[in-house]
């Protein structure tokens, strides 16, 4: 194999858009690429929280009287899809993934700008296929797992657009990954060593390998899935001779580690985020190192502690219960050195801080909930209950929303140039943490009286808290208004944000804010430490001219 | 071997580019991990399927073995022949690699037609039973492969010519990834073989 040095070839300044049009083009930019991803997101974000609305005023009565029991099944099965496939997943990976990890590798753009671009063209028309559904058939109605027999049985037109939306979002999914390894990989800056790197780019170094290993297996299985609504095949469908465990082992051979593709980005955001806000190192990075890939080792071999009811036999429960027990220790590692990072720093409660405090008290509670699950004598009693949908709310949204949001604070001033009002978006933490917690921590007693999941209709003695929780989902609702504001309102007239408006050390504060197109004037900058706070000396910015 | 040096600035682009290392091989190598994960899952739910659910009563599910092997045969073969064209491309014998490349996509082609002839004379239909059913996923996702393939190939056999093909020793980026993914079709293969026919 011979090496040959080719450049980026980008297409001639003339084909690509200025201005505000060029988010609406083909752009090879990573910056572009990285705030399409996040707008288109955040749009989606919104859609998916009006079916959640949805479901809650559902939920307000016991009956099921604001609209029918096949519709709310929809709504459901909408409101998981949207929110993993076309929220949380692009943005904790796709938005700021493609923003920041060129500048921490210290690079001009991705590896493969084309594919990136290609890889968020694809996310647009899947979700408006998926939304349409609603409007030409009816949607699926099986919930975001799919699971056969009921996604055979319920309508098929439904089912197989749910099925090739998630395809096109499983495809961009697995080419930012291949993108996000080579570029992590093979562009870094020369003598830019790996452990240099800021945490970020291992979090997403570990998501990209559970992304290339996992996806195509959930590709494959629905692939099978299509064959048996469209072909009448029988490899999931009993009465066919058909298996529906193996559906099941390998859908969450790609939606267990799925749960870390949504979560482990978060881990590093709010690693970037606790130094440069309370001026101390990053504690532990070594073992942050370690954990991380620990966890992605780990995270591949936990997949049927969802399949605790499913006739899993005792030593396969006995294998899982322990390989997900062991996932809390580098989960656990993580935790700790957060909090010792934050210990005895010199804390400043911005709205990017507090809800990154947020997350870490919202992950410890879900996390532990998690842990609780593992157990196969308590999973066999709450499954399929409100406890797990509290459990793994605490983590997508109380992990990953906030840390999409907390950076959203933190790097705002980076994309436009322009500060956030801080109190706008310290009253915006605040209201999203009570409605938060008031939407979902009562879940966990509803889960363990046993009010079952995914069902419109539910016993009168939930009504109580049920109410209780969908007050705190209005809560949450509302909380979006000042944020919205905030947003529009800075956008415009907010402050101006300099260079490093938070005085921080990882190479994409070092440029203009908003970053020029090549990133950097010149010779990109050489940051060997990118958490050296704390030190008398100010930190040396080695900036080499090379020959 | 990241080398990153500015390029002069011509006078109409203001962006300044740069040159790294040629990563399109090691981005296919990212993507065929993927694509085997694809052949994993597949495999692990016909094992599965093997290892817990009988064959139904009156279901017919028997496999001959002549073909196969023929078809294993004739692929091995293109892999070797494709390595030969390599040899020729790099030696600047445009002629010779055609024609090696021409035998490649042959004996590709030749594998389809021979793998159409097993699907019309096998005793059971895609619906019949749910190893039927397997059988034909796993052999069509990777005919589909050999069809891209062979696709490929021609390609690249039409691109080697002279003296106004776009592919040649300086040039041979196209022909080394179609020359991976073949081995990696051919690979899936053997192992496809090994457990759809033998075990």
């Amino acid at each position: 194999m011979t090496i040959s040095i080719q450049p980026t070839n980008n297409p001639p300044e003339k084909l690509q858009p200025k201005g505000w049009l060029k988010y609406f083009s083909f752009s090879l930019d990573h910056k572009v690429i990285g705030l399409q991803y996040l707008v288109c997101g955040f749009l989606f974000y919104l859609i998916g929280g009006v079916l959640a609305g949805a479901i809650r005023i559902e939920l307000t009565s016991p009956l099921s009287d604001f609209m029918p029991r096949e519709v709310y099944n929809q709504v459901l099965t909408l409101h998981g899809t949207i929110m993993i496939f076309l929220w949380i997943v692009p943005v904790v990976n796709g938005a700021f993934g493609n923003y920041l990890i060129p500048f921490y590798v210290g690079a001009r753009d991705m590896a493969f700008p084309r594919l990136n671009a290609v890889a968020f063209w694809l996310i647009p028309p899947a979700g408006l296929m998926l939304i349409t559904s609603y409007f030409i058939n009816g949607a699926a109605q099986s919930g975001w797992t799919a699971y056969p027999p009921l996604s055979i049985t319920t309508p098929a037109a439904g089912q197989i657009i749910w099925i090739l939306s998630v395809l096109l979002l499983g495809g961009s999914s697995i080419f930012g990954g291949i993108n996000f390894i080579a570029t992590i990989l093979k562009l870094r800056r020369p003598g830019l060593k790996l452990m240099q790197l800021p945490m970020y780019c291992w979090a997403m170094l570990g998501t990209s390998i559970l992304v290339v290993l996992s996806t195509p297996v959930l590709a494959g299985t629905l692939i099978l899935l299509s064959f048996d609504i469209v072909a009448h095949t029988g490899f999931f469908n009993p009465s066919l001779g058909g298996n529906v465990v193996v559906y099941q082992h390998l859908f969450w051979f790609y939606s267990h580690p799925a749960v870390y593709i949504m979560v482990l980005p978060a881990f590093g955001l709010v690693s970037e985020i606790l130094p440069v806000h309370s001026r101390k190192p990053l504690f532990g990075y070594t073992t942050m190192v370690f954990s991380i890939m620990g966890i992605v080792v780990l995270g591949l071999v936990v997949w049927a502690h969802h399949m605790f009811t499913s006739g899993t036999p005792p030593w396969m429960r006995l294998f899982f219960t322990i390989a997900t027990a062991f996932i809390a220790v580098p989960t656990g590692i993580k935790f700790f050195n957060w909090v010792a990072t934050l210990w005895g720093g010199k804390i400043s409660l911005n709205a990017a801080m507090l809800f990154s405090c947020g997350f870490i008290v919202n992950f410890v509670l879900g996390g532990i909930t998690g842990v609780a699950l593992a157990q196969v004598p308590f999973d066999v009693h709450v499954h399929d209950t409100y406890f797990v949908v509290a459990h793994f709310h605490y983590i997508v949204y109380g992990g990953s929303v906030f840390v999409i949001f907390s950076s959203i604070y933190h790097w705002f001033p980076k994309f436009t140039g322009r500060m956030l009002n801080e109190n706008l978006g310290r009253f915006h933490f605040i209201i999203t943490f009570i409605g938060f917690n008031l939407c979902f921590a009562p879940q966990h007693w509803l889960g363990l009286n046993g009010m079952p999941r995914r069902v419109a209709e539910y016993d009168p003695q939930f009504q109580l808290v049920n109410q209780i929780s969908s007050v705190g989902a209005l809560i949450m609702a509302l909380s979006t208004l000042p944020f919205l504001w905030n947003i529009f309102q800075s956008f415009f007239y907010g402050i101006k944000a300099g260079n490093n408006p938070w005085h921080a050390l990882t190479p994409e504060w070092l440029t203009t804010s908003p970053p020029p197109v090549e990133n950097w004037e010149g010779e990109a900058p050489l940051v060997l430490e990118p958490y050296g706070y704390g030190k008398k000396e100010p930190i040396e910015i080695i900036k080499t001219e090379e020959e | 071997m990241t080398s990153i040096a500015p390029k002069e600035q011509s006078s109409e682009k203001e962006v300044q580019t740069e040159e790294h290392e040629d990563l399109r091989l090691f981005g296919l190598i990212a993507f065929l991990i993927a694509d085997g994960m694809t052949f994993a899952g597949f495999f692990a739910a016909y094992l599965t399927f093997k290892a817990v659910n009988p064959l139904m009563p009156d279901a017919i599910y028997e496999l001959e073995l002549a073909l196969p092997t023929l078809n294993t045969i004739l692929l091995l073969a293109s892999s070797f022949t494709f390595h030969r064209a390599g040899k020729f491309l790099e030696s600047n014998k445009a002629k010779d690699c055609q024609k090696w490349l021409l035998i490649t996509g042959g004996l590709g082609v030749a594998f389809l037609i021979s793998q159409m002839v097993e699907y019309f004379t096998l005793p059971f239909g895609l619906t019949d039973n749910l190893f039927a059913s397997t059988f034909y996923a796993l052999t069509g996702f990777h005919g589909l492969h050999v069809t891209l393939g062979s696709i490929m190939i021609m390609i690249i056999w039409w691109q080697t010519r002279v003296p106004s093909g776009r592919v040649t020793n300086q040039n041979k980026f196209p022909f080394e990834a179609a020359e991976l993914y073949w081995h990696f079709v051919d690979g899936i293969w053997v192992v496809l073989f090994i457990i759809l026919y033998l075990l």
